[in-house]
């Protein structure tokens, strides 16, 4: 199969970028996403020129490292998948694909399809965490946790930190991830003493980064590749408002 | 994940099951307070040697990060920085420098071959070397002829190989050159440790001694030890050291997966 790509390239922060036009052909359809971009990379070495630079970690759709706007969707157009576990199959011979790094303020551009993602980093500084006091560690299930307490937290917890849902809303929105970090603390009776305090600082840090304003357009819920739902918005909105009327 | 990355159902088709290579059993050597032989340095999860065998069991690596992470190391670490509290560091020290020498010089020298290969094809031969005389089955054969390809392979990377760019900014191709260096060294010294072991043992499966239904079979009276290989120096062969194993509360015993 053969594909034509165009790609953002951007030798650094301060530089100005620009779309550039590639060819990949002998692509397998088994191949995935980043394999086709790995090809595509050692070709361009041996031509002298500099491969893309993209992030990747696990390729197992787990650690939340690699993200690109392929023909400006988020991870691309297979829903609930990371763009690692996007396999060109999914794409028709002669296709012209458009990759880009995430487009928003509060995730600069790096290199190429690389970007800084350290706001998110700062906002689970401000408060993504349980305090413990040192000692032993406690027993496994010394703390009974309802079941659909349990679950919903889970559902939370499944949150990579990809920051699709970012460079999805029009707003460049942060509500989706941070959301989705409160509640996993929040619904948990381990995290439900600290919550005021978690969601005031986490909210504050949000704003504080160059996030934009959400307007429930979910847009988030409809690219996550681990399908977070905007259900956690709401109740961070909620625990947000109970703090600040405490 | 199996459908996205086959492309096919497995409710309707068949899976495909196939070998891969996974983590290594092993790593760096550490004591019960799971620090290295060199002072200050700990070493934890999958990193160190502690908890795999001859055999590691899947998901291990996030169960060891916990238990060494969670349990070990704020009882062990703390102990060793109590010594140094209000002490500032700074990076004059000559190890210090002596350290970032060596990485610049590095450095310099993979961005300036200027050769025709790649990186990742390299890393591709390298890995194939390994799979085929180190992987799911080795002879001692096989592993004297990946001793002898391993360092003409190494030899030809430092002067065949290809790495753009500059150590100015991002130079993801530098990463993995750097990363492929530490691969070499670890891909020889798998190769020593799976030749000086002449018996079947967990995954190390020498195809000189099996049972006559094909199982791993071991040599207890000889190789009942941890091998715990030490670095002479680079271009010096690793020294061994026997760590024997002893069994209060259990007999030593053939498995059998019947």
């Amino acid at each position: 199969m053969n594909r034509k790509l165009l790609v953002w390239r951007q030798s650094g922060p301060k530089t100005t970028g620009k779309m550039t036009r590639y060819h990949a052909p002998d692509i397998s359809p088994d191949m995935s996403f980043l394999e086709m971009l790995d090809v595509v990379n050692e070709r361009l070495i041996l031509d002298g020129e500099e491969p893309i630079a993209f992030e990747h970690d696990c390729r197992e759709g787990i650690c939340g490292s690699c993200g690109m706007m392929i023909n400006g969707q988020a991870h691309g157009p297979l829903p609930g998948t990371t763009t690692c576990q996007l396999h060109m199959r999914h794409f028709s011979d002669g296709d012209t694909i458009y990759i880009e790094p995430w487009r928003s303020g509060a995730f600069p551009v790096l290199k190429d399809l690389i970007v800084d993602r350290a706001a998110f980093d700062r906002v689970i500084q401000a408060g993504g965490f349980i305090s413990v006091s040192t000692g032993e560690a406690p027993d496994a299930n010394a703390i009974p946790i309802p079941k659909d307490v349990a679950d919903a937290a889970f559902d939370s917890a499944t949150c990579i930190g990809c920051g699709a849902c970012v460079a999805q809303c029009p707003n460049g929105a942060g509500q989706l991830f941070v959301s989705a970090k409160v509640s996993h603390l929040n619904l948990l009776p381990q995290g439900h003493v600290e919550r005021e305090k978690r969601v005031t600082r986490m909210v504050s840090q949000m704003e504080k980064e160059s996030f934009g304003s959400c307007r429930n357009y979910a847009e988030c819920e409809a690219v996550c590749p681990k399908n977070i739902s905007i259900d956690n918005i709401c109740r961070m909105n909620r625990d947000y408002l109970t703090a600040r009327s405490v | 994940m199996y459908e996205r990355i086959t492309g096919e159902d497995p409710y309707r088709v068949p899976m495909r099951i196939f070998p891969a290579p996974h983590y290594t059993m092993g790593g760096l050597w550490v004591d019960y307070n799971l620090s290295s032989n060199v002072s200050g340095l700990y070493v934890i999860g999958e990193a160190n040697f502690s908890d795999h065998g001859a055999n590691r069991l899947g998901a291990s690596a996030l169960m060891q990060g916990l238990a060494d992470g969670y349990f070990v190391l704020p009882a062990t670490i703390c102990d060793y920085l109590s010594e140094f509290l209000g002490e500032s560091v700074d990076d004059q020290h000559p190890a210090f420098r002596e350290a970032q020498q060596q990485v610049r010089e590095t450095t310099e020298q993979l961005l300036s071959i200027g050769g025709s290969r790649t990186v990742d094809d390299f890393h591709r031969e390298l890995g194939k070397l390994c799979w085929e005389h180190c992987g799911m089955e080795r002879s001692a054969g096989g592993l004297q002829k990946a001793l002898e390809l391993i360092p003409a392979l190494r030899d030809e990377f430092w002067h065949d190989v290809t790495v753009p760019g500059n150590n100015e900014d991002i130079n993801q191709s530098l990463e993995k050159a750097g990363r492929l260096v530490d691969f070499f060294e670890l891909a020889e010294l798998m190769c020593h440790d799976a030749l000086a072991r002449d018996e079947s043992c967990g995954t190390h499966f020498r195809i000189e001694h099996q049972t006559a239904e094909g199982e791993a079979l071991r040599n207890d009276e000889q190789y009942a030890f941890v091998s715990a290989w030490e670095y002479t120096g680079k271009g010096h062969a690793p020294r061994l050291h026997k760590e024997e194993l002893t069994f209060e509360s259990v007999e030593l015993a053939q498995r059998s997966y019947k």
